[in-house]
């Protein structure tokens, strides 16, 4: 391991975390200003041009907010959890390609921090690790509607978690590897969506359950539960969840769009590599409106009905997807 | 520093039940300060993982004692308190304050003034019902429904504003008449709002009548049955949705409903969704009626000539020593009404509001006391929460659609 390589790594991974971090601060712009355009208001529009400073200014007051502690709380964990879950949302990225390797300082340098060749595995499992900030928060907090929260959070999570496995199965079973960047370079002549429309549906549902948005937000049900496991936190340990949760919303459109929408591949990407990134960043947002479509047109689930959603449609459909799409493969290309 | 008061189980020892103390069931305190208990409503559930065994309504955070103050008020500057009532339906309140005063002295307020108080009453219910839509859509987290309600609720406040100067305490209504004629723009905005209001409902609608995970969220909860209602005196939409077609206006009309055409929407289930059946061809129903009442809105005086008890116009005042006499006497000591006690009622948007005043021959009232739809709709609320989730007690308290204010008096 030479120091470059070292360089390397480190710069990649630095540039993806502030990436990220700056895109969960404009993607709460985004969906302030579309939310209001759906709703209409006019969304926030005072500071700076077009309100593009809005969220320069959120972050400075949260950080200079008062942080309370409840008094019965258990204190370690009550300020462990906003880091569990904030933690697996910025590395969950690190495994998509964000385009193909570009020639930069005469290296070959691949657009992605770790090239793993089992990076479905480390997606769900990376992805499951944030409930147990989600449970820890509920159960530190030592309140009711907390402690609601976090329940409902890992009852429900269980019913979609299986659903969205299986929905990642597809693009593996079409690629034939468990590499994202295979299964990216697989969708180089056709995107997986349209031979998995089913897993593409499916997967969209389970990644909007996964980061808990409208309808499926109810382990933070501000109507019914105040907020949820949020309720006791502030400043800056709740600004960490809410940045865990736009993260997440970035890293799920992100996993989708490589998995389902050809990753960063479109036009001219063969000949111009660095139009991949721009690629994949318009898929994003493509993925990201949709959310935020969700959020301004639907109720929300009640929590049984959403584990019944999940257990008796979402499951089977699931499962069905991956039997079908398994016998396919045997038949036409084994 | 004192202590605080730690919250007692012991205190409501015989509402729940035996679990609660062995720690088998949870007691929970929702309220009075939760994003929708729709005001400062206290609920004490006990809970069985998510499900209600026992909910008991607390009421009183909001209590301004109204009812005694306008005791020591003059009949006048009484009504200016009951606004502050049910504030979601201003208008009717001082209607009913005013029908009430005008039995029990027999004035007869002219023909114009009962249309458009009728209009004025009818666009309150579309606005209370407006609100009501879009916070119990925002419970249920559909939250764009809550904004677009807000919109049409505007155009609903414009015009109150142009014809009493307030948005919502508007005291327009009085006894023996109006504060005054409605301004030359009133017939045009009345006429734009009912214009856009059907298409606006049709917005609604398609939002939430057909939308799966609404339906999902609202058909079989919260039922409660004709005989339940009528058990606990729950009246208006909650009684309509489970199949009684009862409303003040057709069984004992006022201000002349009996002139107007309209239909009292019912439905049988009685569940959450019935109530909002109800509720959206309630506006619809209410449009019909303020479009008949424009269309035969007569001209005229809109004061009850009698100077004694009504107070003469600001013209006649520069010019008549009478109406100046008239003047100085009812609002220095106010109009004494003959001895007795009568009890009128309207339909409010929550049921039946009644108020019952007693009058001994003081300028003052002896007693008011006004019969609201909140308070029996909140005695309701245990029986038809019982077995239901916690999230689905939102979309309850949302239905039955309670005014604190007008709960607490």
């Amino acid at each position: 391991m030479t120091f470059a390589m070292f360089l390397e790594w480190f710069l990649k991974a630095l540039i993806l975390v502030l990436g990220l971090t700056v895109g969960f601060a404009y993607v709460t712009l985004f969906e302030r200003r579309l939310l209001a355009r759906m709703q209409v208001r006019i969304g926030p529009n005072r500071v700076g041009p077009a309100g593009l400073l809005q969220p320069v200014a959120d972050a400075i007051k949260l950080i200079f907010k008062e942080e309370l502690i409840p008094a019965k709380a258990d204190k370690i964990l009550f300020v462990l959890a906003p880091v569990l879950t904030v933690i697996p949302a910025l590395i969950i990225t690190g495994v998509i390609p964000l385009g193909p390797p570009i020639r930069l300082f005469g290296r070959e340098i691949a657009l992605q921090v770790a090239n793993l060749n089992i990076g479905i595995l480390y997606l769900l499992t990376v992805t499951a690790i944030s409930i147990y900030g989600i449970a820890l928060a509920g159960w530190s907090s030592n309140n009711k509607y907390s402690t609601m929260g976090a329940l409902r959070a890992t009852a429900s999570m269980i019913s979609y978690e299986l659903a969205l496995g299986l929905a990642y199965v597809g693009p593996v079973l079409l690629a034939g590897s468990m590499n994202i960047n295979d299964i990216v370079t697989a969708q180089k002549p056709l995107w997986f969506v349209v031979m998995q429309p089913l897993g593409a549906i499916i997967y969209l549902i389970g990644a909007n359950a996964e980061i808990n948005r409208t309808p499926f937000d109810m382990p933070e049900a501000e109507h019914e539960l105040t907020a949820g496991f949020l309720t006791e936190y502030s400043g800056m340990k709740f600004a960490l969840f809410y940045m865990a949760e736009y993260i997440k919303m970035i890293a799920v459109s992100m996993i989708g769009a490589s998995l389902f929408l050809g990753g960063y591949w479109g036009p001219g990407v063969s000949t111009y590599p660095w139009l991949g990134p721009i690629y994949l960043a318009i898929k994003v947002i493509l993925l990201l409106f949709w959310f935020i479509w969700v959020r301004a047109t639907w109720p929300r689930f009640r929590y049984d009905r959403m584990m019944a959603f999940g257990w008796k449609i979402l499951f089977p459909l699931a499962l069905l997807n991956v039997l079908v799409t398994a016998l396919v493969i045997v038949l036409i290309g084994g | 520093m004192r202590e605080i008061q730690e919250f007692t189980l012991e205190e409501l020892k015989h509402h729940l039940s035996e679990k609660a103390f062995s720690g088998q069931t949870v007691v929970l305190n929702m309220g009075p300060q939760h994003p929708s208990t729709h005001g400062v409503l206290r609920l004490i559930l006990e809970l069985d993982g998510e499900i209600i065994v026992n909910c008991i309504p607390d009421v009183g955070y909001l209590h301004t004692g109204i009812e005694k103050t306008m005791e020591s008020k003059t009949y006048q500057k009484a009504e200016v308190l009951v606004d502050r009532m049910d504030y979601m339906y201003a208008m009717g309140n001082t209607l009913v304050y005013s029908l009430a005063v005008e039995k029990l002295i027999g004035l007869q307020p002219p023909p114009r003034a009962e249309a458009i108080r009728v209009i004025l009453t009818e666009l309150s219910r579309i606005q209370s019902h407006l609100l009501w839509l879009g916070t119990s859509a925002l419970d249920l987290a559909a939250q764009s429904t809550f904004l677009y309600t807000m919109r049409e609720r505007e155009l609903i406040l414009d015009i109150f504003e142009l014809v009493s100067g307030a948005r919502m305490m508007t005291t327009f209504i009085r006894p023996g008449g109006l504060w005054r004629d409605v301004p030359v723009q009133f017939e045009k905005m009345v006429r734009d709002f009912t214009k856009v209001m059907p298409k606006r409902m049709a917005e609604y609608e398609s939002m939430l009548t057909r939308n799966p995970l609404f339906l999902d969220r609202t058909k079989g909860i919260g039922k409660i049955d004709t005989r339940t209602c009528l058990a606990y005196d729950v009246t208006g939409p909650t009684l309509r949705a489970s199949g009684l077609a009862h409303d003040v206006r057709k069984s004992n009309p006022y201000s002349g409903y009996d002139l107007y055409d309209f239909d009292i929407p019912t439905q049988s289930e009685g569940d959450v969704y019935a109530r909002y059946l109800v509720r959206m061809e309630e506006m619809r129903q209410s449009v019909r009626i303020i479009e008949q009442a424009m269309d035969k809105l007569p001209y005229g005086p809109v004061r009850d000539p009698n100077y004694k008890y009504v107070p003469p116009p600001r013209s006649e005042i520069g010019v008549s020593m009478e109406a100046l006499i008239h003047h100085f006497k009812l609002w220095t000591e106010g109009f004494i009404p003959p001895k007795g006690a009568v009890y009128t009622a309207v339909e409010s948007p929550r049921g039946e509001m009644g108020v019952f005043m007693e009058s001994n021959g003081t300028p003052k009232p002896y007693r008011v006391h006004y019969r609201t739809p909140s308070g029996p709709l909140l005695h309701a609320l245990p029986v038809i929460a019982k077995g239901h989730f916690v999230a689905d007690m939102i979309g309850i308290i949302g239905s039955i659609d309670i005014v604190l204010g007008d709960c607490d008096r």
